[in-house]
């Protein structure tokens, strides 16, 4: 009986803590997009940032779903680290793996997900 | 004989204003016209933070960072070098058309007189730090122009954020148009090596160039601008 309450208190705690970690992404996060992803990503996160007009290829709409939803987080998080070459896209999204932690990429990729509003693909 | 001492004091008083005129104190114009928006000594903690606090660019390494007859120049009739603010990310603002800067939060850069600026320019090239930059990192070996204009443009993406030959390109890096008579070679050659072991947390990737990516793309930026180094 005792082993099978510290049970499902363990699990309950397990369950408390991931729900933390599914948590909205904490400000740092969203100050890391809006400091290095915006110039080009836009403030809306739709592809439309302030360097736009310099760009030959449009860059990514953070907010489709379907676009975003066909990418596995690993695709993703590689993309980001180092750069579009990496996952066969344009060398205009440069590597940030010098700049940002993997941490703060992993991070990232959670975030993506809240402004995509979709999982990732399967 | 009284006449002649009159004209004596009045050529000292002269020659004192003369001085004073012409012998601005370059310490005291950093601190009364510049401190409060630039950094003149480095910060104690260089975060992300401070990135988004921060009104205007470091200034601490200027000496390392500018050409001294751009400086006292500028300083008399500065014109806007970032296109989008500084930093750009708090002047801009989505519309219809894709995001776009806020122009009324766009200040104009004080604009100094000619003993000022000189004055501002010594003091400002006095301020060379230790380790900013690289020095001898720009070998001005003849590099491509042509491979360099390419490597801006297209292959390593430069011009997606900073506008360059004609002021054509991005908008969130300063603008690089007359950056050959604004910044030292092995500035612009550290810079592109790794922009954040100069500006911590700044928003300019750091690609893993190699030297010959460093050498032409500073080739090409030192000649933009119609300075040749």
């Amino acid at each position: 009986m005792r082993n099978g309450i510290l049970a499902l208190g363990a699990i309950l705690a397990g369950t408390l803590a991931f729900s933390a970690h599914a948590d909205a992404a904490s400000e740092h996060t969203v100050k890391v997009y809006n400091t290095y992803c915006v110039q080009c990503h836009g403030v809306k996160r739709n592809g439309s940032g302030i360097n736009v007009p310099a760009l030959s290829v449009k860059p990514r709409d953070h907010t489709d779903a379907k676009g975003m939803g066909d990418l596995p987080d690993t695709e993703i998080f590689s993309a980001i680290k180092e750069g579009g070459l990496a996952v066969n896209k344009s060398a205009l999204m440069p590597a940030w793996g010098e700049v940002l932690s993997d941490a703060d990429i992993t991070d990232l990729v959670r975030y993506l997900r809240e402004v995509c509003k979709c999982g990732p693909s399967k | 004989m009284m006449r002649i001492v009159l004209t004596s004091l009045l050529g000292a008083g002269m020659l004192v204003l003369g001085h004073a005129a012409a012998g601005a104190d370059g310490a005291d114009v950093l601190k009364s016209q510049c401190s409060a928006c630039h950094a003149l000594t480095p910060p104690a903690e260089a975060t992300l933070d401070r990135l988004w606090e921060r009104k205007a660019p470091d200034l601490y390494y200027a000496g390392v960072k500018f050409n001294r007859d751009w400086l006292v120049g500028w300083l008399q009739a500065p014109t806007r070098i970032r296109p989008a603010g500084y930093p750009y990310f708090k002047d801009v603002v989505p519309t219809d058309k894709g995001d776009d800067v806020d122009a009324a939060k766009l200040g104009d850069h004080p604009r100094l007189s000619a003993s000022d600026a000189g004055a501002a320019a010594d003091a400002l090239m006095a301020l060379k730090p230790d380790g900013v930059v690289e020095a001898g990192l720009y070998k001005n070996e003849a590099p491509n122009l042509r491979m360099g204009e390419m490597a801006f443009v297209k292959l390593r993406g430069c011009s997606a954020c900073h506008a360059g030959k004609n002021g054509e390109g991005g908008r969130s890096g300063p603008a690089l148009t007359d950056a050959g008579k604004r910044l030292q070679p092995d500035f612009i050659a550290s810079y592109i090596k790794q922009p954040q072991k100069i500006d911590p947390h700044v928003w300019m990737p750091a690609s893993k160039v190699t030297d010959q990516d460093i050498q032409r793309l500073t080739g090409y930026i030192v000649q933009l601008g119609g300075e040749k180094k």
